[in-house]
């Protein structure tokens, strides 16, 4: 184990990294069609994809990189005078960097920053503090017409399709908006690239003319899909795009976003609490607690090898649906609230509801948890910030 | 007769028998029937879950037992025997009497079913005074004894707090501790953790079975996710369009589902412990009109094995037959549905 000062700890970080999955320049074109991208290249850079991350091998060059990242949102004492009082730490330096063609899974429970971290790696809330830079190039606090064309590489898929639909505007005006927005005519006109998308994401064409109202929960994500995916974007952040569908529901829309990506060659940021699906959809996943990363790797290692105690937990306290299994368990329980992100804890933040500092550290190890915090340890980019890595006591399955 | 009616209500044992309940919702475009003659037994103690998606019927299934469909434009047939009495027909002053006292309900949402301008210990007191002749300081002290007892730290400076200074898994707890102040024979708990996080959720579901063996209360647990029953029910009810589709023991619905949507629910559940990485089987289609259901098999839009000429899916309404201990509403003859179902559950669990 190597301990990294957290501006050197971007996960795999090889300088060689090839750029595997980069097909055609006509994708950065927003207006240019999406044809020439179609089936064939589509198809191409799905095998790439699944053969590189079956391999565990790095996809194509990073395409976002997070820099000890910080949100903070300012918080006032109650009164007649309102002065700052201390901040609420929603995101409290994260790093990490995306590269193209994967999917990387944010997990927590709520209140750990997750969705707070997808919007400020938008600009759709000015960081506090640290670097975003997409493709290379530093878009912390970009504004004006670039933060607009930026908008055209990066786009967003909400959790709740009910909110983010303007209920008086029809399905057709919503999915048209970005071509509206950024003054680009497609080839053949909105309206049947509108259609088109419609169709590409599982709508009647025919419908164009509805109004959210009139459709299904797992319909209207779909119109929210084909928003985010009408100007050809390289960056989706989906935050917790399925948790408001139905278990049934919630598949075909996990399937459309998994197809879209192959054909589009999109990448994905997916912010979610449920560990299953995220298993299902990421290649990396990091798990936050209180606005920081506690642990990071590939789908495999934070699975079937996790190491800190908070991912422990998390994963042993999710039901299985198989009842022989279920009655087999024995579950790793957290005691105790979430601690408030105005105050964290000193030292590392998850020990006031560690089970590992609880029961199996020494009280000089426990002094090192409260005063410490602890440093990202990375081994073969599996990244862990726990003084007390390891294996757990209990199988979390 | 089977664990799902028997023979007659009045007579049976059940702590809880529900007969050929109906509850429609007149609407400017027509009726609504949420609920659409539904038939189960409850014993005392035991725990039955009832799963679907959105619109399946089955929170209306759980208002109608609290009759908390009266005076309102929505009409209940049938009968919902508690008892040995008819909670459709007993006259409201006798329902407030068993509300709270037999019958207790969790609701998912503990902030809005907790009122926001009293503490949580005035609220869990005026539970507990309602049925029980005592003091107020008498009442405190047990609903302190409550509060400790389903994990609430500090229980002497929490009576006094308001719910916004809870959080929502301890929100929960009070909740569960109101409706457990009186030891009801029935729970009613509608999806109880689904607003919560996954470690409270844990949290949550370990207490409600400690509580149970304690209590002897019979749970009915309503929720859309099939790891929630795994854990805790005895058995398990399947509901589609506003009718149950299959009923059995929990082992049998999840090892041996004999129904097409069930087979859907199962498989298109990504899973915790697979490390498989194949796409996902969705269940095709969109939930079915309760206004204009389709006809024969509701669920036939949407079934991947339908077969309309031999079978007449789209014609033929399926029977539930409540006499065997496993009915499922099926047209597709039950020794194919076996053999297709053993298939899916070696593939599953393999």
């Amino acid at each position: 184990m190597t301990d990294l000062s957290p501006s050197t700890q971007v996960p795999d970080d090889e300088p060689a990294a090839t750029p595997v999955a980069t097909p055609s320049a006509s994708v950065t074109t927003p207006s240019a069609s999406h044809d020439k991208t179609g089936a064939a290249g589509g198809k191409r850079f799905m095998r790439q994809r699944r053969k590189a991350t079956d391999e565990g091998v790095a996809l194509g060059e990073v395409i976002l990189e997070v820099t000890d990242l910080k949100k903070y949102f300012p918080m006032h004492t109650s009164g007649l005078v309102h002065r700052a009082a201390d901040p609420v730490r929603a995101v409290d330096g994260i790093s990490f960097s995306v590269r193209k063609g994967e999917t990387l899974g944010l997990v927590g429970e709520s209140g750990c920053g997750k969705s707070t971290a997808g919007r400020t790696m938008l600009q759709l809330l000015p960081p506090t503090g640290g670097t975003i830079r997409y493709q290379g190039k530093d878009i912390t606090n970009v504004q004006g017409k670039e933060l607009r064309r930026l908008r055209t590489e990066m786009q967003m898929v909400f959790q709740d399709p009910y909110g983010s639909l303007n209920p008086r505007q029809t399905v057709g005006t919503i999915i048209a908006a970005p071509f509206r927005i950024q003054g680009i005519t497609p080839e053949g006109g909105i309206k049947a690239e509108v259609q088109s998308l419609m169709k590409r994401v599982g709508l009647n064409p025919e419908h164009y003319n509805r109004f959210p109202h009139e459709f299904s929960g797992g319909q209207r994500q779909r119109i929210g899909i084909a928003r985010a995916v009408a100007l050809r974007p390289k960056l989706i952040v989906c935050d917790e795009p399925v948790s408001a569908l139905d278990v049934s529901i919630q598949a075909q829309v996990v399937n459309l976003l998994e197809d879209l990506q192959d054909e589009f060659e999109l990448t994905y940021v997916f912010v979610a609490h449920d560990l299953a699906v995220v298993r299902h959809i990421s290649d990396r996943v990091a798990v936050m607690y209180l606005g920081k990363i506690m642990e990071m790797g590939s789908r495999q290692d934070l699975y079937e090898n996790p190491l800190h105690p908070y991912t422990q937990a998390l994963l042993s306290a999710v039901p299985i649906p198989d009842p022989r299994r279920e009655n087999k368990r024995e579950r790793i329980l957290l005691t105790g609230d979430l601690p408030s992100p105005i105050n964290p804890p000193s030292g590392c933040v998850f020990h006031t509801r560690c089970p590992r500092f609880r029961e199996e550290l020494s009280e000089s190890e426990r002094t090192r948890c409260t005063t410490e915090a602890p440093v990202i340890q990375v081994e073969n980019g599996h990244q862990v910030a726990c003084h007390f890595a390891g294996p757990p006591k209990v199988e979390v399955f | 007769m089977s664990r799902w009616a028997s023979a007659d209500p009045a007579s049976s044992g059940a702590l809880l028998s529900v007969r050929d309940l109906k509850v429609t919702f007149p609407t400017e475009d027509g009726l609504v029937k949420a609920v659409d003659g539904l038939t189960f037994d409850l014993r005392a103690g035991e725990t039955i879950g009832i799963v679907g998606e959105s619109g399946s019927g089955k929170s209306v299934t759980s208002q109608a037992i609290m009759g908390l469909h009266r005076g309102t434009r929505a009409m209940v047939e049938g009968q919902i025997v508690f008892d040995g009495r008819d909670l459709i027909k007993i006259v409201d002053e006798d329902l407030r009497r068993m509300r709270g006292r037999d019958i207790a309900m969790i609701f998912q949402d503990p902030l809005s079913a907790l009122h926001p301008y009293y503490t949580v210990g005035n609220q869990i007191v005026e539970a507990y005074r309602v049925h029980n002749d005592v003091t107020k300081a008498a009442a405190r002290t047990h609903v302190i004894e409550m509060l400790d007892r389903v994990g609430i730290p500090n229980p002497q400076k929490r009576v006094d707090q308001y719910p916004h200074e809870f959080s929502g898994g301890m929100r929960q707890r009070a909740m569960i501790a109101m409706a457990l102040v009186n030891s009801p024979r029935l729970i009613i708990a509608d999806e109880p953790t689904t607003a919560l996080d996954v470690t409270v959720q844990a949290q949550i579901l370990n207490l409600l079975v400690d509580l149970q063996k304690e209590f002897g209360s019979a749970i009915i647990i309503i929720t859309h996710d099939l790891g929630v029953v795994a854990e805790l029910a005895d058995s398990i009810m399947v509901m589609f369009a506003g009718k149950a589709v299959e009923g059995g023991e929990a082992e049998e619905i999840f090892y041996e589902a004999m129904h097409p949507y069930t087979w859907g629910l199962l498989q298109s559940m990504p899973r915790i412990d697979s490390e498989k990485k194949e796409r996902l089987v969705p269940i095709a289609g969109n939930p079915p009109s309760l206004i204009n259901p389709p006809p024969g098999c509701a669920f036939h839009p949407r079934c991947a094995f339908r077969d309309d000429a031999r079978l007449g899916c789209s014609s033929v309404i399926p029977e539930f037959d409540i006499s065997t201990e496993h009915p499922a509403r099926c047209l597709i003859p039950e020794g194919e549905r076996r053999a297709i179902s053993q298939a899916k559950t070696k593939t599953r669990t393999a």
